[in-house]
């Protein structure tokens, strides 16, 4: 695993560091320096990531630091600067693309799904392409629909793309590096509530592995399987269980693509009980794969059916109180959970 | 014809190549050898032949789905593009991509992209990688009349002027995007208009005259190497066959396109060498018979290949492999 060899690298384990207090957005920019500093392949590019700092200032003062050469404001025109993207990684670049949102990447699908997901396979392995793109993600900030996608685990769909949801500001300071040096596409998705999300940090932090989910709480009684920005209500939901004597084990898948199977199902052969937590919809999505693969892998190891927390079918509404019955809340992952226990 | 002699009998050949190669691609597809989509390039064998020679081995070629001409042209060996179309692994992309996608970075031909407009961006993206890392080098980026109405040729070429990238755009125009005729679905049909409304140079040229095609290429990738800028290169050409296998051609009279073979790219060059004392009956019949080798040595290597083993169908959908779903289930 030459991502966790580097993870040593960066990170002795015996040796006590300094911590610092910092950001979600803080830890994906330092990241992006880092990336900078060490690569002159490494470039960044998308609508307004130089001047204006980044739509979510992730990249804020990037600019200033490395010019316009390096941090490169683009048109509005995403398929044509995701494809930029892919033409550079085979032309030996290391470009990150920042596309927005998610919701945007919909006009670059073309690129990203029939050229940069295929060329590999189809050319019978002569091209790699060394491309990171990067994307806010999810809702919870009153955008209504059009600004509100969950779409991850479309792309988790597709082969020959990596796809990773940092949840957590090691990830979110760790995954860069790591998809940087992965010869394959990887997309990042950003949850567009977490920039904010603030914690410590060693102060050397530095890259992560990309190939295995993380149990980010222990427990026997349930397994809650989360990522990206519905970790924290996740999170939340276990602490309320364990006030009332549940164990709630807390996976953080970390990677849509490919999953960490064997994480999941380790965790459900201890605990006997599942609930997915996904703030996609449920119909055709990630939580209905997990759900698969808990089926196929552990079955008879279930003490109750997989239980789904996700998304209300609806495009997701702009009030206040319709957005917050629409999304998937640390409420709704307690309920779900008790009922895997037969508890109400 | 002023041509040197040596450079008119090599554009003669690549073009006659291009014509024997795809009609013994058109037989074997008759007789099930070759399956899947196949577009023939026969009638606009002038634009490949003239356009490569324009390049250095170190600048890219972005080409479309009717790309077996430009693979010729470029250097890809005639033993792997037919052994690809017979989905051998001995092919050029081992018999994963099939006619529409020859792949070979030895001589930096990336593909063979058949989603229209598609290759444009990457094109871009190839000429950005040269301009930043210095190296004076063109990506010529081959597409048809019928990309010209995607989103993804504006947006390339403004991001290609508007960052000023040596990519040399070479517009195809052979009239019909599929069987609709441009002037069916472009409100203006001047594609020259269109690219220098992105600022960018832009020109036009009988794609019929295999000269002409020459000396515009010639011009226009010198053009972008000495300014570092983009360049559109528009291409007026017609195919004599078929959209592709499956195509009536309901959409276009017989007599269109008997008026266009009059103008046969190869028959009127040979007519212009003969009357410029350039080739004589017995030079001809050597070149042909050259061909007629070359193709029947593709044929035979492609009967000869082999089929990839189905048990490397996951191999390359990933440069570091990943655990399959199977073995993380059996953990």
């Amino acid at each position: 695993m030459p991502a966790k060899a580097k993870l040593s690298l960066d990170m002795p384990p015996n040796e006590p560091t300094a911590r610092v207090r910092t950001t979600y957005r803080e830890a994906l920019r330092m990241a992006l320096r880092e990336a900078l500093q060490r690569d002159e392949r490494v470039f960044l590019m998308g609508e307004d990531v130089a001047r204006y700092g980044g739509s979510y200032a992730v990249s804020k003062g990037l600019f200033e630091e490395f010019g316009e050469e390096r941090i490169r404001d683009t048109p509005l025109s995403e398929s044509a600067f995701v494809g930029a993207g892919i033409g550079a990684a085979m032309g030996g670049m290391r470009p990150i693309v920042e596309i927005m949102t998610v919701n945007f990447s919909l006009l670059a699908l073309d690129q990203i799904v029939n050229n940069a997901a295929t060329l590999r396979h189809m050319s019978g392995g002569q091209i790699s392409i060394p491309l990171v793109i990067r994307m806010a993600t999810g809702g919870g900030r009153q955008l209504a629909a059009q600004h509100s996608h969950s779409l991850e685990g479309w792309y988790a769909h597709i082969p020959g793309l990596r796809i990773l949801a940092p949840a957590t500001l090691e990830d979110a300071r760790g995954m860069l590096w790591t998809a940087l040096e992965d010869p394959d596409p990887v997309i990042i998705f950003e949850h567009a509530l977490l920039y904010n999300l603030e914690g410590e940090l060693p102060a050397d932090a530095g890259a992560v592995g990309i190939d295995t989910a993380a149990v980010r709480r222990t427990g026997n009684d349930v397994t809650l399987i989360a990522y990206g920005g519905t970790l924290g209500k996740t999170m939340q939901a276990a602490e309320q269980l364990a006030q009332t004597g549940i164990g709630a084990e807390v996976i953080d898948l970390r990677t849509l693509r490919p999953l960490d199977t064997g994480a999941i199902l380790a965790s459900v052969r201890k605990t006997h009980r599942a609930v997915v937590v996904d703030e996609g919809w449920k119909s055709v999505g990630l939580s209905a794969e997990i759900s698969a693969r808990i089926m196929e892998g552990a079955l008879y190891e279930l003490d109750a059916p997989v239980a789904r927390v996700c998304s209300r079918e609806v495009p997701i509404p702009y009030a206040k109180h319709m957005e917050e019955a629409a999304l998937p809340q640390t409420a709704d992952i307690v309920v779900a959970a008790r009922g895997t226990l037969h508890r109400a | 014809m002023s041509l040197p002699h040596d450079t008119a009998i090599m554009l003669l050949r690549q073009m006659i190549r291009i014509r024997r190669f795809e009609e013994q691609c058109a037989e074997a597809y008759s007789a099930g050898k070759i399956r899947g989509f196949m577009h023939l390039y026969i009638g606009e064998e002038a634009v490949a032949a003239g356009v490569m020679p324009a390049l250095g081995a170190d600048d890219a070629v972005v080409a479309t789905y009717r790309e077996h001409g430009q693979a010729l042209a470029r250097g890809v060996g005639a033993e792997r593009i037919m052994a690809e179309m017979y989905g051998k692994q001995e092919g050029c992309s081992r018999g994963r991509g099939g006619s529409m996608h020859l792949f070979d970075v030895a001589t930096r031909f990336y593909g063979g992209n058949a989603i229209v407009g598609g290759g444009l961006p990457i094109a871009v993206g190839l000429a950005l990688a040269d301009k930043m890392r210095k190296r004076n080098r063109v990506t010529a980026c081959f597409f048809g009349e019928g990309a010209v109405a995607e989103g993804e040729f504006h947006e390339s070429m403004n991001l290609a002027e508007l960052w000023k990238l040596p990519v040399l755009f070479l517009c195809e125009n052979n009239l019909y995007a599929m069987g609709t005729a441009l002037w069916r679905s472009e409100s203006d049909t001047d594609l020259v208009a269109k690219a220098s409304s992105y600022n960018m140079a832009a020109t036009s040229v009988d794609g019929m005259d295999v000269e002409a095609v020459y000396r515009a290429a010639q011009e226009a990738v010198a053009t972008v190497k000495r300014l570092s800028i983009p360049y559109f290169l528009e291409l007026k050409t017609y195919r004599f066959r078929a959209h592709s296998m499956f195509d009536p051609e309901l959409y276009r009279s017989k007599a269109e396109v008997e008026q266009w073979k009059r103008h046969c790219p190869i028959a009127s060059f040979v007519e212009s060498l003969r009357g410029a004392g350039e080739l004589d009956d017995d030079a001809l019949a050597a070149l042909e018979a050259d061909v007629t080798q070359e193709v029947g040595r593709a044929v035979a290597f492609a009967e000869a290949g082999t089929w990839e083993p189905v048990e490397d169908l996951e191999r390359d959908v990933y440069t570091r492999p990943v655990r399959s779903v199977e073995a993380a289930e059996r953990t």
